[in-house]
């Protein structure tokens, strides 16, 4: 009997060279005469485990990792087929604590399934939201996702049912749902992984938006840094198309939905609605003025969803429950679950599907396992480039969007990166500047030239003047005028980085270190 | 990575919308976007040479002039910061012999800063044409090098 061996086709898995041990363990298999069946997955998100190898045994997956080429002979010879004692085994995959911890409705199948096997996707409950979406009005479908409190993950946290009905009640002509797959942010790759393991569940997510507003056209804009991504998602549209997921006639429901890929160019602010759309119309990613709303005039003037990957991605759960087991989870204002990435320095960086709620602490310590390199974490970066930085005396706050809000921090598109005790805050305030300036669509003077303005001011006080109040107050001014003269968030929030390495890390940048720490 | 790009095809949709995909299947071909198909992509999209060069100007993944026979993309963001991303761009760039944003003199690689890869539980990271390496150190970068670019 042949036996089934899990193995990673993820880019990240890929890239620390799952598909060597995939090589191997073929190789191994064939030299000892044994039938094996190897089936490419996502990733589980335990990235400090990959590549992870799972073996079926008797129905049960067992984990191994992180295994290495060299390894799987032996491992062979410890009798892993049979789920064998070695070093690198971790016992069934499912009982691992960091997996079994999870709330994992996006992420469901997510390591789990045969990212191109629709037979697959279906056994593991894919496709019961959109039948369900089949057979309900368009205006039930929006009151679903309306009643499951779902916010957009892309990082501003509109209500998402919001966003639907204004687009379905804007007549009867010609609309569009966008998938924003562009995540620009540093330290997000929820959207990546999702994609990649299981690109039929967003696929699922923009019919249903589709079929809510009344659109029969979609396109996923993904940036161009995700190559996998694309051939994922390339070969999962060819199969829906040919197994009438998608086309004239989704599911035999005599309804139509076309959906194809555009290839952003390597500019972050491209994630930003509006410059999405100018992008997609060919144009520079200059960021609209709104009104109008996307939602009434987006792309080619025409009434737009616009949504994050894991956004749409939520839906399919939610129709396929009801929005009210979905709003079931999570805490005050913020629904459901969010994926949170772990990244930076810790010891188990990964993907955490939690509800609300969960605290920065539970994060960096019970799922983290603290610092990759065992000093104290000393900051911690949730959002992406524009969040602000945390102290350790924030670690206890629970991740909601609200908490953060009050706090001068965004939960974003739930990024969260961690520095021990040697990084230089007044270095990253600068490189927060840096990066603003380096990718500013251009169209407002303090977002395009205050950010060179703040570099060059950071640089002259870390040029080793102490005590620079008087640089303090200038470089506070210049982030007053960001926040109060940008037209989007790049500008708009580049000050969060900066502000709040000034006010819990005064020391690094040669000031006077603050009497007591905020208490927030 | 496939070529083969969707356009929007929206109907009635502006000329100007298949900009973008063109321009990536000329980078793809050639490495670049040389003058005759700025001339050429301006006349099939119904714009003026000038509005062409401003929308390469705009994107980073577009550029006018060749560069090297391998992209090396480094990446700078916070979270490769976190883990070592600062002293592998250094030892990148001074074993390459180049700046970032430059070519080597023997056009072998182009050394490039990105801002985060996607890979950032397996920081830091890096990119060679299209190849994404994860928990990349020097020594490990090294050897890379030496097995892809033999020089
Ligand atoms: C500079 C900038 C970059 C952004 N980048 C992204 C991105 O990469 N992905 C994303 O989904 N949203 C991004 N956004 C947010 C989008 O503008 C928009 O809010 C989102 O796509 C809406 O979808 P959602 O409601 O599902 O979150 C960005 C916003 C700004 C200002
Ligand atoms: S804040 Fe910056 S990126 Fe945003 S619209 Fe203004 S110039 Fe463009
Ligand atoms: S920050 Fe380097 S890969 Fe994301």
């Amino acid at each position: 009997m042949s036996r089934r061996i899990h193995i990673p086709r993820d880019a990240a898995a890929r890239s620390v060279g799952a598909d060597r041990v995939s090589a191997a363990v073929a190789a191994e298999a064939r030299r000892r005469g044994l039938a094996v069946e190897i089936v490419a997955t996502g990733s589980r998100g335990l990235y400090w485990l990959e590549p992870l190898v799972e073996v079926d045994v008797a129905g049960v997956r067992h984990a191994y990792g992180p295994v290495t080429p060299e390894a799987v002979p032996d491992l062979f010879a410890a009798g892993w087929l049979e789920g064998g004692a070695h070093p690198l085994a971790l016992g069934p995959t499912a009982d691992l604590p960091y997996l079994k911890g999870q709330t994992r409705l996006v992420f469901s199948r997510v390591g789990i399934s045969d990212p191109l096997s629709l037979a697959d996707y279906r056994a593991q409950g894919g496709l019961a939201g959109l039948e369900q979406a089949l057979a309900l009005t368009p205006e039930a479908i929006v009151a679903q996702v309306e009643a499951s409190g779902l916010r957009g993950r892309g990082g501003a946290g509109f209500p998402t049912g919001v966003k639907w009905r204004t687009v379905r009640n804007a007549g009867a002509g010609q609309k569009y749902i966008v998938c924003n797959a562009d995540e620009g942010d540093s330290g997000t790759f929820s959207d990546r992984m999702l994609m990649e393991g299981d690109p039929f569940c967003l696929i699922e997510g923009m019919l249903i938006a589709g079929l809510a507003v009344g659109a029969d056209r979609g396109y996923i804009y993904l940036r161009s840094e995700y190559p996998d991504a694309w051939d994922t998602l390339e070969a999962a549209l060819r199969i829906a198309r040919r197994e009438g997921v998608l086309g004239d006639d989704v599911l035999g429901s005599g309804r139509r939905f076309e959906l194809s890929l555009f290839k952003g160019a390597g500019a972050y602010v491209c994630g930003e609605e509006t410059a999405l759309l100018e992008s997609m119309e060919g144009k520079r990613g200059l960021v609209r003025a709104k009104p109008p709303l996307p939602a009434l005039e987006g792309l080619f003037g025409m009434p737009t969803v616009v949504n994050n990957v894991i956004t749409l991605a939520s839906v399919p759960w939610i129709l396929a429950h009801g929005g009210a087991a979905y709003a079931g989870y999570g805490v005050g204002r913020s629904r459901g679950t969010l994926p949170f990435q772990l990244a930076g320095n810790l010891r188990r960086p990964g993907l955490v599907e939690a509800p609300f709620g969960i605290t920065l602490e539970a994060l960096l310590h019970d799922y983290g396992g603290g610092s990759a390199s065992g000093r104290p974490l000393r900051a911690v970066q949730v959002g992406g480039p524009l969040g602000a930085y945390l102290p350790a005396s924030q670690f206890h706050l629970p991740l909601d969007y609200e908490t953060f809000a009050t706090v001068g921090a965004s939960v974003g598109h739930g990024g969260i990166v961690a520095f021990d005790d040697t990084v230089d805050m007044a270095k990253m305030a600068r490189y927060a500047l840096h990066f603003c300036a380096e990718e500013s669509c251009g169209k407002c003077t303090p977002c395009r030239i205050g950010s060179t303005r703040g570099v060059e001011l950071l640089d002259a006080m870390l040029a080793g003047r102490p005590n620079q109040t008087n640089d303090d107050t200038l470089l506070r001014d210049l982030c007053q005028t960001l926040l109060e003269g940008s037209l989007c968030a790049l500008g708009g929030m580049t000050p969060y980085p900066v502000l709040s390495a000034l006010n819990h890390y005064p020391e690094d940048f040669g000031l006077a270190p603050k009497g007591k720490e905020d208490p927030a | 990575m496939s070529t083969h790009i969707s356009p929007p095809a929206p109907d009635g949709a502006a000329p100007q919308a298949g900009l973008l995909p063109a321009l990536h299947r000329v980078q793809a071909d050639l490495g670049h976007i040389p003058d005759a198909a700025v001339a050429e992509l301006a006349r099939a999209h119904n714009l003026s040479r000038a509005e062409v060069e401003g929308v390469i100007g705009f994107y980073h993944d577009f550029r006018r002039q060749p560069a090297g026979r391998h992209t090396l993309r480094l990446c700078r963001a916070e979270s490769c910061q976190a883990m070592g991303g600062d002293a592998l761009a250094e030892h990148a760039s001074r074993v390459l012999g180049v700046e970032f944003g430059a070519t080597t003199a023997d056009g072998a690689v182009h050394l490039e800063a990105v801002y985060c890869l996607g890979n950032c539980a397996c920081s830091p990271a890096v990119m060679l044409d299209g190849r994404l390496l994860g928990r990349v150190s020097p020594a490990s970068l090294d050897a890379l090098l030496a097995e892809e670019l033999p020089r």
